[in-house]
């Protein structure tokens, strides 16, 4: 076995057991961690392997988050339920939104995207349609089911939070390890070479944009259930900064990386929580050490492997 | 034979400069035609008209009776015709495999869906891309070097991996862009042999390059540019005493 498998195998064990030892409170930091994680990785599609500029996350994760809110509250539809719905939302959502935006570059679609997550956040606190429940957000939110069984406290959270970053980590990978995955890879390294190679450029953008959307969108449902209660600054611009940065800290396009960087800047201050007044100083200085001495990230994307055995062998010039 | 390609009073300018002016000239199927002309003549702006990566002013591209123009880049790799680039573009910091799977792509279907369930479809459509990057990395010589990355091959081997890649999207024609650039005297000599093996396959092949010895060895037909305008076509026999060609390639020689 490789180092790398070895260590994702103590983690995975780590993961599966440390509730046992935890605390309510570190319980739900991690909770948080999960829930920074499975938002985090959703962007690494988007700004990782896609390498487009988004800085309007939190958006997606709103329209998420909200949709099962208002059906839960509302018509009473359990929140489990309403994961697929939210995803769907939310990548409709950004379907329409992305696809005038998509061939902006860089600076300018980081600009647009900006606007895209004030907009939802000011439109919820303007109670659109009067059903947003303005800046006081809803509130009410009833606590998923599983089986009859009622999931409530940090700890079972914990392990609803987790089996969902465990999936999405799992799909992700195959993903990343696919033809679209190529693809989007193909376009962040150049573009014109994508193109000439048959590449839909556009397509695939707006592709990578809505399953980043998707995933968010499910995450919210999640984040509504375990708060049971929501309001627009809960998804504002300094969110989707937050996880702009862990995208990049971590390494944009690298799975374990967004992992690692999501327990750094979630977990991480609440360790340091007696310096509440100095971790945005500590992390400042941090980030730019970081830019200058690794700016590929902390565990920036490693080459894939690929597998020839027998194909090698079959193979043979036409 | 019939003709694959027609190219019809194409024109493009870049400001006030006529590129590419009112040229015309057709390509028969399972030949090989040489673009030549002096430097800036216009024979790399021709090239990314015909792929899309730019569109004419003026004039038709007509490829197996379609007409590409205003067609993207990536439906026109559909239709069948492939490219490599003078400026080499390959994907610099994955393999080789990768890059050649990159011209794989647009043969294949399988989206986003079925690699997250990871369908039989997927798999098989996965494998046999696989086999077919690495025919024709056998193709061209570069079987061995699949893992390495592109950018730590030598200068001709990324020549001919682009060529690899492009051959990857089964084109019905290849348009190579000064194919010899960067190689030295063996290594132009196997590309004649590849470029002729390119021909046995039936596929068609365009190319531009400076290489004297190499054009009038490999190909059919040529046509001659300068300053944009179309001075000449022909066999590359008669190319070589024509003497408005003469004047062309006289005229630019002291930079050369
Ligand atoms: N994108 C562009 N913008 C402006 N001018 C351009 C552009 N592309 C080409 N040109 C100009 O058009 C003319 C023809 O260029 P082109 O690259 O087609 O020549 P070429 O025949 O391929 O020359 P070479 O043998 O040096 O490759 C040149 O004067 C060049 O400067
Ligand atoms: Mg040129």
């Amino acid at each position: 076995m490789k180092p790398t498998q070895i260590f994702a195998i103590l983690f995975a064990a780590l993961m599966a057991t440390c509730p046992f030892f935890l605390n309510a409170y570190w319980t739900d930091v991690m909770n948080n961690v999960g829930i920074y994680a499975i938002l985090a990785l959703s962007l690494n599609v988007i700004l990782g392997h896609a390498g487009l500029f988004h800085m309007g996350h939190a958006a997606f994760y709103a329209i998420g988050a909200y949709l099962t809110a208002i059906l839960n509250t509302q018509y009473g539809v359990p929140v489990l339920w309403l994961i697929l719905p939210a995803g769907l939302m939310a990548g409709f959502f950004a379907l329409i939104v992305a696809r005038p935006i998509i061939h902006l570059r860089g600076d300018y679609l980081l600009i647009v995207t900006i606007g895209i997550v004030e907009i939802v956040r000011i439109a919820l606190i303007n109670n659109v349609f009067d059903i947003t429940g303005g800046a006081n957000g809803i509130y009410g939110i009833s606590r998923p089911m599983l089986f009859g069984f009622k999931i409530a406290k940090p700890f079972h959270f914990y392990y609803l939070i987790w089996s969902f970053a465990a999936l999405t980590i799992f799909l992700l990978i195959r993903l990343e390890h696919s033809r679209f995955g190529r693809a989007l890879h193909y376009i962040k390294e150049d573009e014109v070479a994508a193109g000439g190679c048959g590449i839909n450029i556009a397509r695939y953008k707006l592709e990578a944009f809505v399953i980043g959307a998707v995933w968010a969108g499910m995450c919210g449902t999640i984040y509504a259930s375990k708060m049971t209660i929501i309001a627009p600054e809960s998804f504002s611009f300094d969110e989707s900064v937050i996880l702009f940065t862990i995208v990049i800290l971590g390494g944009a396009g690298s799975i374990p990386g967004v992992i690692l960087g999501s327990f750094l800047l979630v977990g991480l201050p609440e360790v340091f929580r007696g310096f509440a007044e100095y971790r945005m100083l500590i992390f400042g200085a941090a980030m730019m050490a970081m830019m200058i001495f690794r700016n590929r990230g902390l565990l920036p994307p490693r080459p894939k492997r690929y597998k020839l055995g027998e194909i090698a062998s079959a193979g043979g010039a036409k | 034979m019939s003709t694959l390609l027609q190219v019809e009073n194409l024109s493009k300018s870049f400001g006030g400069l006529m590129a590419v002016n009112d040229v015309s000239f057709s390509v028969e199927q399972g030949s090989i035609v040489g673009l030549i002309g002096p430097n800036g003549a216009g024979k790399t702006t021709v090239f990314n008209l015909i792929s899309g990566n730019y569109k004419p002013d003026n004039g038709t591209v007509l490829f197996d009776g379609t007409n590409l123009v205003g067609l993207p880049t990536h439906t026109i790799v559909e239709h069948g015709i492939a490219r490599t680039f003078q400026t080499i573009r390959l994907f610099q910091n994955m393999s080789v495999l990768e890059n050649v799977l990159a011209g794989c792509h647009c043969r294949m279907r399988s989206g986003s869906l079925s690699a997250m369930f990871r369908t039989k479809a997927q798999r098989q459509e996965e494998e046999a891309a696989m086999v077919q990057a690495m025919a024709e990395l056998e193709f061209v010589g570069l079987d061995h070097e699949w893992q390495n990355k592109a950018k730590n091959l030598s200068y001709g081997n990324q020549r001919l991996l682009e060529i690899a890649r492009a051959l990857a999207t089964k084109p019905k024609l290849v348009v190579l862009d000064e194919p010899a650039g960067g190689m030295n005297d063996q290594e132009t000599k196997e590309l004649i042999e590849l470029i002729r093996a390119i021909q046995a396959r039936g596929i068609t092949v365009l190319l531009i390059e400076h290489d004297m010895g190499l054009v009038m060895q490999v190909c059919s037909s040529l046509v001659v540019l300068e300053y944009g305008i179309k001075i000449a076509t022909g066999s590359p026999a008669e190319i070589q005493v024509n003497p408005k060609v003469i004047e062309a390639y006289l005229g630019v020689d002291e930079d050369e």
